[in-house]
């Protein structure tokens, strides 16, 4: 904050978005999956990200994440401070945490070695606290998964686990850090009605929790509802941004099958 | 735990996985080491129940097994490293050539840092250029040993107890009447248990095996965890080169060129998975004793040498078959897939 010395003082930090990017394009060989878009979440904000397949969602929440890098000229800041050296590693250390598409899990690894991927607990003398950690996954599973019917144990590896099992832990893992961003790229697909319904409130309770989301899903239905702004992507540019006090589902629904015909969204 | 299995009664997958199921490849694998070991006994007996060839293989097992108990790390990661040998004997030669300006201590630290050079070299290739280590590292196999060999002239050094008593009394002498380079195997099994099991490193190197992509997004850095992998390799491969060494009283230019097939066998029977993402050091430990008994076993039995090639050729081939089909038992998949 202290850096940031023209920045104007409280009423606005308020307003400084925990994450912003800015003409950020993203270029992989021939393919332009980004191009030149500019993105902020606020502090308390859901944002919906919405558009076709391949517009380039899941490209622009791994660039907000620090797994892609973006091409020369984008630039990501971090309240307000401009990021230079951005990395999956940083982001997760600043309170970004993701639920990835393909959901990042190691198959043939015991689920708490999943549930503490890359932030592994440890103890006083800098080893892992496994003992620890196998419990903390124990009460995961059971507090936020619902496991006491079929539970598994945190041994058991990821590979047995059914598909939304498997998502369950990647929720879960999300979850546990206490993020102040937390990034959901498609997180209901292939979920059950009830634990669609429990990840659609676990997103409503960032925002009462006072922390933010980035939200993506292709059912409008899901989205709708929990998000206070949208973003539609369009083959990889930004094509409309949108309070959802401006825009009606109805509305939203038109314009998105306009853009999915011509490219615009008026 | 208790609740929840009255609430809900027809439940029973509570339980934990199997000590079978979590350690079935290792069991089975050595296992086989075992009957074969055993086959060994019944052939010949009168060698395999005297005491010495124990003796004899406690000396020289940690000389390969030592490197076994590292490359786990490396084939753990996806990964497989076949410069070793050239590696020990490079390191070892930087340690004779050094040797008489900057005294034993420093030359050894050079030797060591030689290892962690030629490690990162391996790792680096292979890891931030993507280049297959199978490929990669029968190249630098080639330049470490050719490297050694243009250093060296070709010649060796002699490593006499009277030249080096500290080596000898480090690396040579009996300690409470149990051979050293065993004490040293237990030792760096100790610490490299604990390196893998209880450190990040180690959690990383089990997830970077398993699936670089998801360790990628989850902010784990792949090429460094592979490239300490390939260094702690190279670290283990000269302090083995080290200890062979003074073992024969005398550096061998060609030294490390019979230990391949044995360790790469050691590491496989003792249960690490081809694949990468999964293994255990103890299953290397155990399996390179059971390779060292049937290694000196066959020797000192007479039979001819051929039969060591054809012993670790069945003993690679038969355990990393079992080893796949068990892997896919408990995937509960089947073999063709069906
Ligand atoms: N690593 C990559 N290398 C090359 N091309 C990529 C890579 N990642 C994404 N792309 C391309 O970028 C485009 C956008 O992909 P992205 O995954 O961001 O789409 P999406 O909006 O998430 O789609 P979906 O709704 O299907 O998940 C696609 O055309 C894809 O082929
Ligand atoms: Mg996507």
């Amino acid at each position: 904050m202290a850096a940031a010395a023209t920045a104007p003082a409280a009423a606005s930090a308020a307003d400084t978005p925990v994450i912003e990017l800015r003409k950020v394009s993203k270029t992989f060989g021939e393919v332009r999956s980004l191009s030149n878009i500019d993105f902020a979440v606020r502090p308390g904000e859901i944002v919906g990200l919405l558009g076709d397949n391949g517009a380039g969602k899941s490209t622009l929440v791994k660039t907000v994440m620090g797994f892609h890098r973006p091409d020369p000229g984008g630039e990501i800041y971090f309240h307000g401070k401009q990021i230079s050296d951005w990395s999956v590693a940083r982001a997760r250390n600043l309170g970004i945490e993701t639920i990835y598409q393909e959901r990042a899990l190691c198959e043939k690894q015991p689920i708490w070695r999943n549930m503490f991927m890359g932030r592994e607990l440890r103890n006083k003398w800098g080893l892992l606290d496994v003992h620890r950690m196998r419990e903390e996954c124990a009460r995961l599973m059971k507090e936020h998964m619902g496991f006491t019917s079929a539970a598994v144990h945190p041994d058991n590896v990821v590979t047995t686990m059914s598909g939304g099992e498997k998502q369950g832990v990647a929720i879960t893992r999300a979850l546990y850090f206490d993020a102040q961003l937390v990034i959901l790229d498609e997180p209901t697909v292939g979920l059950s009605l009830t634990e669609t319904r429990k990840t659609l409130d676990f997103v409503s309770n960032i925002k009462k929790a006072g922390k933010s989301a980035i939200f993506i899903d292709h059912n409008i239905f899901h989205v709708y509802p929990v998000v206070d702004r949208l973003y539609v992507l369009d083959r990889g540019k930004v094509a409309g941004v949108y309070d959802k006090s401006q825009i009606t589902m109805d509305d939203l629904i038109d314009r998105l099958y306009r853009v999915a015909r011509s490219g615009s969204m008026e | 735990m208790a609740e929840t299995s009255t609430s809900k009664p027809a439940d029973n997958r509570v339980s934990p996985p199997s000590l079978l199921r979590r350690h079935g490849s290792q069991l089975g694998i050595i296992g086989v080491g075992i009957a074969l070991w055993l086959s060994f006994v019944a052939a010949a007996p009168a060698v395999f129940t005297n005491g010495n060839i124990y003796l004899a293989f406690m000396q020289s097992t940690p000389q390969f097994g030592l490197i076994a108990l590292a490359l786990t790390f490396v084939v753990i990661t996806g990964e497989i490293d076949l410069s070793f040998p050239s590696v020990m004997a490079l390191g070892t030669a930087i340690f004779c050539l050094t040797v008489e300006r900057v005294g034993v201590p420093v030359a050894m630290i050079l030797g060591l840092l030689t290892g962690a050079v030629c490690g990162a070299i391996n790792g680096l290739l292979v890891a931030k250029l993507n280049i297959p280590s199978l490929v990669i590292t029968i190249g630098t196999w080639f330049l470490y040993r050719g490297l050694e060999l243009v250093l060296m002239n070709g010649s060796g050094v002699p490593l006499t107890a009277q030249d080096y008593p500290g080596l000898h009394a480090v690396f040579r002498e009996p300690l409470w009447g149990i051979p050293i380079q065993t004490l040293w195997m237990i030792l760096a099994c100790i610490g490299l248990w604990l390196l893998l099991n209880r450190t990040r490193f180690g959690a990383h190197v089990f997830l970077v095996g398993d699936n670089p992509t998801s360790a990628r997004l989850m902010g784990i850095n792949t090429v460094s965890v592979k490239m300490r992998a390939f260094m702690l390799v190279g670290v283990c491969s000269v302090f083995a080169g080290m200890m062979t060494s003074i073992y024969g009283y005398y550096f061998w230019p060609t030294m490390g060129d019979g230990f391949l097939l044995l360790t790469i066998a050691a590491v496989f029977l003792g249960g690490t998975s081809v694949f990468g993402g999964t293994g255990s050091v103890v299953g290397s430990f155990v399996a390179a004793f059971i390779i060292g008994a049937i290694n000196a076993g066959i020797v000192s039995a007479g039979i001819n040498a051929f039969y060591t090639q054809l012993a670790f050729g069945t003993v690679i081939v038969v355990s990393v078959v079992l080893q796949t089909i068990i892997d896919r038992r408990i995937r509960r998949q089947s073999i063709t897939g069906r």
